[in-house]
């Protein structure tokens, strides 16, 4: 059986355990690599740019690994997939670290969820919202291959303190509330990101990974 | 659209095994701790938080290997707690595949370990863990102080100012135990987990206490908790996570069924 191979981007930034253990656990005949190497991560069928931790140390290991330049080529053609700061790393700049420019793969700005951040709706109204935004948060959706089989609004996992402010309306492909609207998920053409933590996000994670997995790249 | 106030099992785990004291003493079996957390990921648990009780070091090896075992099988965040006393703590259990780890004593003895962890790994896996003990006598302002070894040793260190002080050092999150209600199934303390949610920005857990589900609904109504943490009501079968998830919605609270 010819097995495929899923590169997850290794550039330094902590724990990439438990998003390969999860791609892990829903594939059937893919191999699952954590790697920092291009040649790699090139050859790869689907690509997985996961971060944690603060925008400035992981856009500064992106370039000095030269990771920008492997995501630039791999957005060209293959399934991506941001996840968290990976998702954030593609957008214009963030306002995090006194501002950080990105990957600019996706137009918008990455922001401050605030201090005090005051709810607006429903039982959140007038309520001073902790940050960071840290739980199980629904989405609602917008249609794509990557919610197959996962119901509209269903809750995911997040947690962070910066959130996507997405310029391009069509980009975006699911919709967070925590105080304000933000972009929960971004997509374009074979490329995908999310805010949430797929892989912390039990069964409509799980099957948000495999549906990653089962992607041709085509929107 | 809201974010869902979360249900944590808690697993005390002691050389290897689930257990569960009554105000740190008398330990019941409860299980592998591999098996319980499974059990709770079927059940919806929103996390599961470990803490090793082991008292000596010697077993850290398994402690890490039952984390591995955790996280390969447990697809939701993972805490883990108990003899976390430096950096290459945190990176082994992070590498094990925990979440989130936290700190108790170890930022009492160096408050300044937690503002490291906090830059080199991020505040989102930065837990600060505190033992509260009331000090304040029937009809006073309430006043609660940190206590270590098991609740017999004071520190003098007032828990609300030492929650706001650890969470500007980067702490992500507050894991606040009242180590008077704890396992006497009284209910949380409410006026301690009121005091703490409201004088710091980033979420509180409520633990110590829990005896049935109305108690779940109190923390977070009362006590303006953003998550609620149980162990003996889960582990030895009087209910389920779903059916505590079930009672808060009826209570209003949001939550993910």
């Amino acid at each position: 059986m010819s097995s495929k191979i899923c590169a997850v981007i290794d550039y330094g930034m902590g724990n990439l355990h438990s998003a390969s253990k999860a791609l892990e656990f829903v594939s059937d005949n893919t191999q699952v690599l954590v790697t920092s190497d291009p040649e790699t991560i090139l050859k790869a069928d689907h690509v997985v740019l996961p971060g944690v931790g603060a925008m400035r140390d992981c856009m500064g290991e992106i370039k000095r690994l030269g990771v920008d330049q492997v995501v630039a080529e791999v957005a060209k053609s293959k399934p991506l997939l941001g996840i968290c700061v990976g998702m954030q790393a593609m957008m214009n700049h963030s306002q995090e670290n006194n501002g950080v420019d990105c990957l600019k793969h996706f137009e918008g700005e990455v922001e401050f969820f605030g201090n005090p951040l005051i709810g607006t709706q429903g039982s959140e109204d007038g309520v001073k919202l902790k940050v960071p935004h840290m739980g199980w948060n629904q989405v609602k959706q917008v249609a794509h291959p990557l919610w197959n089989g996962i119901e509209d609004e269903a809750r995911f996992y997040f947690v962070h303190s910066y959130f996507v402010n997405a310029k391009n309306p069509s980009q975006v492909k699911g919709h967070g509330h925590y105080g304000k609207d933000f972009a929960a998920a971004v997509g374009q053409d074979n490329v995908f990101a999310v805010q949430f933590h797929p892989e912390k996000s039990h069964k409509a994670g799980l099957q948000l990974l495999q549906n990653f997995l089962n992607w041709d790249g085509q929107p | 659209m809201a974010l869902a106030k979360r249900i944590i099992p808690c697993l005390d785990v002691d050389n290897g095994r689930v257990v569960k004291g009554v105000q740190f003493v008398d330990i019941r079996d409860a299980g592998d701790p591999v098996e319980v957390a499974k059990r709770y990921d079927q059940q919806g648990a929103d996390e599961i938080t470990f803490l090793d009780i082991t008292a000596s070091s010697d077993n850290r090896a398994t402690t890490i290997h039952m984390v591995e075992a955790i996280a390969d099988q447990v697809f939701i965040p993972l805490t883990v707690g108990g003899g976390i006393r430096c950096i290459e703590d945190i990176r082994n259990m992070l590498n094990a595949g925990a979440d989130k780890t936290a700190i108790n004593s170890a930022a009492i003895s160096n408050p300044e370990f937690v503002k490291q962890a906090a830059e080199k790994f991020g505040s989102q896996c930065i837990v600060i863990a505190i033992d509260a003990k009331k000090v304040s006598k029937e009809g006073e302002p309430g006043k609660w102080e940190i206590f270590t070894h098991g609740g017999r040793k004071p520190t003098g260190i007032d828990v609300v100012e030492w929650a706001i002080k650890m969470t500007d050092f980067g702490a992500g999150e507050v894991l606040l135990t009242s180590m008077d209600q704890d396992g006497v199934k009284s209910g949380f303390d409410i006026e301690l987990t009121r005091a703490v949610s409201e004088a710091v920005n980033v979420p509180v857990i409520a633990s110590g206490g829990v005896g049935n589900l109305q108690h779940l609904a109190d923390g977070v109504t009362n006590g303006k908790a953003d998550a609620v943490l149980a162990a003996s009501i889960f582990h030895f079968g009087e209910y389920t996570v779903q059916q505590a998830k079930e009672h808060m919605r009826s209570e209003g609270i949001e939550v993910r069924l």
